[in-house]
Parts: C-alpha cells; sequence; structure tokens
C-alpha cells in the first residue's frame, strides 16, 4: 500500500478508537446523571440517611465525605511536600533513594481494599481507634500520600536546571532557591495534582469500608465542640462517606427507594469528582497565566 | 600595574577520572572585560564556573589548585559559598528569569539580603535597568511578568538582577549566543559601560565578540591555558601556533 494511503488508515484507525472512548464514557457519564439528577433536591442533599423507610437524604454522609477530605488532606500534604521535596532537591542517588522511590511506587499500585484492612488492622484495632474519621483520614493517607509524593517530585523536576543556577549564582542558599523560586514555579502543577488526588480521595470507597466505618451516627450542626461524640468535628466517631453509603445501599439497601437513593447519591458522587477535576484545570491554568503573563 | 582581582593558579578539575582543566594560571585585571575562547569542550566553561564554585553542584567534580578573590582564598573550608557568589554573580547562556516580575526579578536579592526599604528598592531597580540598558523599555510595566519579555530583553533583565546586588565580578557565559544580533549588540554596549565599574569575565564562541569588546583574550584548548594577552596581541600576533590557527579558522 502507498504510504499515503497508510497514513490515512492509521489516522482513520486512531480517530475511531480515540471515539469509542468517549462515546463510552460520556454515555457512562449521562446514564448517571440522567437517573440520578432528577432524585437531587435541597431535601436529598440535607436530611439524613433512613434505614428502613423512603426519604431519606445524603446529607452526613456529604459532609462525612468533605470532612475526611479535609484532614486526609491535612495530613497528606505536608508529608507529601516535605518528601517530594527530598526526593527532588536533596536525595543523592544511592540504593537508599532507589528504596524509597520503589516503596512508593509499589505503595501507590497496592489496592485500595488492601489499604483498607491494612488500615483496619492497624488504626482501628491496633491503635484503638475504631471505626473513626480518624482511621478512614489515615486510610486515605497511605492511599493518597504515594501519588502526592510523586506528583510534587515530578512537578519540581520539571523545573528547568537553569533556574536552579540562577538561584544559587545569585546567592540564595540551596533552600532559599527550592522555597523562593523552584517551589513557586512548581505550584500551578502541584496544586493540580492536590486536587485530582482530592477528587480520588472523595470518591474513594474500599479504603473506607473497614476504617471510616459503615454507619452515619445522627449528627448535631448545632455542637461544635471537637470532643462531643454528636459533633460533626468529633474525629472518632464512624463516618460513612458518600461512595460508601453508595456501596452499602446497593448491597444490602432494604429501603423502598433504594434505587433512586443510590441513583441520586452517585449523580452528586460524580458532580463533585467532575467539579474537582475542572476546578483543577481551572486553578492550574489560572496560576500559570498569572506567573507567566501580565 | 593593574590591581588583580581574581587570581588562579594551577587549576585542575577533574568530573570523575576525566581532567577537564590540566592545570590552569590565569589572572583578572579590575575594571577590564576578559574574554575567554576556544574550541566546543576546551574547558573554558568549566573555568569559569570555578570562579564562584558553581562546579560544586555536580558531584562528580573536583577541583584543585589556588583561586583567589582579592587575595581570599575562594576554596577554603571556611569560604561562605553564599557570599562568594554575591560578590562574584553569573550570567548565563539561556536567560533565566524567575516566573515573577520584571521588578521583582530585580529586587530579588536584595530582598533576600534583608531590604525592605521601598524607596531603596525602587531606586535600585531604575538604577541596575538602567545600566543593563532595558529601562526605557520596561519602565512602564515593571509590574509585568518577565517571562513575557523577549529573549534579549530577558537577558538584560537577568543582568540587571546581577547588578542590582552590586558584585565585584561578573561572569558571563556565552551570554549573547540564544540571542539575535540586534540585542547582541546592545548587549556588548552595555558591558562596555559597565566596564567602569565592575570586572567582566567573558566566555564567549564568537571571536568578533571577543575582539570588539574585551581587553584581555585568553584562548583555551583541550583543558589547557594556550595562551593569554591583550586582546590585540592574540588577534593580530600570537605567539602561539595553535591561537593563530585557531583565530584564523584554520580549525575550531
Amino acid at each position: 500500500m502507498a504510504p499515503k494511503k497508510v497514513d490515512k488508515l492509521a489516522t482513520g484507525v486512531l480517530y475511531v478508537i480515540a471515539g469509542v472512548i468517549v462515546v463510552i464514557l460520556a454515555s457512562l457519564l449521562g446514564y448517571i446523571l440522567f437517573q440520578g439528577v432528577p432524585h437531587i433536591s435541597w431535601h436529598f442533599l440535607t436530611s439524613p440517611a433512613k434505614s428502613f423507610e423512603a426519604g431519606g437524604g445524603i446529607g452526613i454522609q456529604l459532609f462525612n465525605s468533605f470532612y475526611l477530605l479535609l484532614l486526609a488532606m491535612v495530613i497528606s500534604v505536608p508529608l507529601a511536600l516535605g518528601a517530594g521535596i527530598y526526593l527532588a532537591e536533596y536525595a543523592k542517588k544511592n540504593w537508599l533513594t532507589d528504596v524509597i522511590r520503589t516503596a512508593i511506587e509499589i505503595l501507590s499500585s497496592l489496592p485500595s481494599v488492601v489499604v483498607g484492612l491494612f488500615g483496619f488492622l492497624v488504626f482501628v484495632l491496633q491503635f484503638k481507634f475504631g471505626f473513626s474519621i480518624l482511621s478512614g483520614a489515615l486510610a486515605l493517607t497511605m492511599f493518597n500520600l504515594p501519588l502526592l509524593t510523586r506528583n510534587v517530585e515530578d512537578s519540581l523536576r520539571a523545573v528547568s536546571f537553569t533556574q536552579r543556577e540562577a538561584g544559587l549564582a545569585l546567592g540564595l542558599s540551596r533552600w532559599e532557591t527550592v522555597i523562593h523560586v523552584i517551589i513557586p514555579e512548581a505550584l500551578p502543577g502541584i496544586i493540580t495534582g492536590m486536587i485530582l488526588g482530592a477528587g480520588r480521595v472523595f470518591g474513594e470507597a474500599a479504603a473506607l469500608i473497614y476504617t471510616a466505618g459503615q454507619s452515619a451516627p445522627a449528627l448535631d450542626f448545632g455542637n461544635w465542640n471537637p470532643l462531643n461524640i454528636a459533633s460533626p468535628l468529633n474525629p472518632f466517631r464512624p463516618a460513612e462517606t458518600l461512595a460508601v453509603h453508595i456501596w452499602k445501599i446497593n448491597s444490602e439497601g432494604i429501603q423502598p427507594d433504594a434505587a433512586a437513593v443510590s441513583a441520586g447519591a452517585s449523580a452528586v458522587l460524580i458532580i463533585a469528582v467532575l467539579a474537582f477535576n475542572l476546578l483543577a484545570r481551572y486553578v492550574g491554568n489560572r496560576i500559570y497565566k498569572k506567573m507567566t503573563a501580565a | 600595574m593593574k590591581n588583580k582581582v581574581i587570581t588562579s593558579k594551577d587549576v585542575h578539575l577533574f568530573y570523575d577520572k576525566f581532567e577537564a582543566l590540566k592545570g590552569i594560571d590565569l589572572d583578572f585585571n579590575e575594571h577590564e572585560i576578559t574574554a575567554l575562547i576556544g574550541p566546543s569542550g576546551c574547558g573554558k566553561s568549566t573555568y569559569l564556573r570555578t570562579l564562584n564554585r558553581m562546579n560544586d553542584l555536580i558531584p562528580t567534580a573536583h577541583v584543585s589548585g589556588d583561586i583567589r578573590l582579592r587575595g581570599q582564598d575562594i576554596y577554603a573550608a571556611d569560604q561562605d559559598v553564599v557570599q562568594l557568589r554575591k560578590a562574584v554573580g553569573m550570567v548565563f547562556q539561556q536567560p533565566n528569569p524567575f516566573p515573577f516580575s520584571i521588578y521583582d526579578n530585580v529586587v530579588y536579592g536584595l530582598r533576600l539580603a534583608g531590604v525592605k526599604d521601598r524607596a531603596t528598592l525602587d531606586e535600585a531597580v531604575e538604577t541596575s535597568l538602567k545600566a543593563a540598558a532595558i529601562w526605557d523599555e520596561v519602565k512602564d510595566k515593571l509590574h509585568d511578568s518577565a517571562l513575557s519579555l523577549s529573549g534579549g530583553q530577558q537577558q538584560r533583565v537577568c543582568i540587571a538582577r546581577v547588578l542590582a546586588v552590586r558584585p565585584d565580578v561578573i561572569l558571563m557565559d556565552e551570554p549573547t549566543s540564544a540571542l539575535d544580533p540586534i540585542s547582541s549588540t546592545q548587549i556588548e554596549n552595555m558591558l562596555l559601560e559597565l566596564r567602569d565599574q565592575y570586572t567582566i569575565i567573558l566566555v564567549t564562541h564568537n571571536m568578533h565578540q571577543a575582539s570588539r569588546i574585551s581587553d584581555r583574550t585568553a584562548f583555551f584548548l583541550q583543558g589547557e591555558l594556550i595562551e593569554v594577552d591583550e586582546t590585540k596581541k592574540i588577534f593580530l600576533t600570537p605567539t602561539q601556533k595553535e591561537t593563530e590557527d585557531y583565530i584564523t579558522g584554520r580549525f575550531g
């Protein structure tokens, strides 16, 4: 066949493959939204779930998802920054750093259910945190940390060597160069990665089933004392998240409107994760523009 | 007799086992431009980087010999590298402004040194940008990102950034090789102005540039210093055959 024809054929095949992927994704999204969105209402988003009767909402689960996300990020972001900066800027290439990198790779490819069971054994049983937000947040940290660290390291490495030279040649110490030159320049990438990580954590179920638990006790949203068991802020209470709720309804839900609740909750979850992704792109572009242009 | 700002004796540099500099003896006079020329890989950039210890960044590089800045051994154990690099500024081949505004780029070193007074900073920005011959082009957009400028303008902002910390010596590693001829000429003219206040050491591939602006020229070949003298002498009546061959374009 003539090279031109082959080229056309190959391009056509690639177009078709790309098209199929887009269609699958779009129909999946469309189906979930089409099924779920009609069920979403203010009442659905704010009222507590019901176990046996119809009309339950996802208010507490939604709050739990965000609170757990916040705690998980508070724990994992500083760790990821520290580890990423060390690996990208300071680590010498030797067997120790090779071991660290390999460990991070392995950790990032662990199935989340394994992370969940590990969290159950260590945080829930061994440390006696019980099924709690804290156990869940620590499990999510384990799940999230490797990817975040990798993201920080890659973002820092992407900053040109000439910038490091510029900083050092100007009489900045190594640390000052990292803090004042390299990190600001890598910031769009780092923040994008953090928001994407947040989306991943938000939708995670398997790692939480055995750690944050599958129950959502009633909360008193007037009580902000973190030590009170009914307070939304108490990190030691069990907290079923939205993703776990969906899993639970579908596996053992006996509410008459279980299917509708599941569809509505799935739609909310998808919308939230989509929002995280769009936000990541928006914020990343915004910061990049602010730094590079007027 | 001119004041010697930097003296170096028997400078060797090894990358692992490879000897990149084979015993360089070279001194630099105050308020002069010295050009380092030679074919690619001859060690001129490597030598330049020993003068502000940028080679410290390369773990395999080992330097020996005696290099002194105004009599002080810069490889002494108690030498503060940060202080050294403030005294010996450097401009690179690729313009490398920070991704901040022009203003913030220029005052970067000063802010870090703890200068907070707005008037002092404003004045430093104006003086440095004027000295780098770019003030007129950017005075109305000091708070625009430095990355929005052209390559030649970026390079002059980088030079202003170095001038702002008032170094004693400025090292330049092929500062115009990534720029168009007009930008190069602007930078050359600026260097001639700066000579009154600074000692400049310039690595260049462009022999016309060396002959136009330098007072003295040093010719490097395969890690050795072949010849150093007044630029006029090097270009008109070199004593070494290698120098003559290189300058007349017989190799290189």
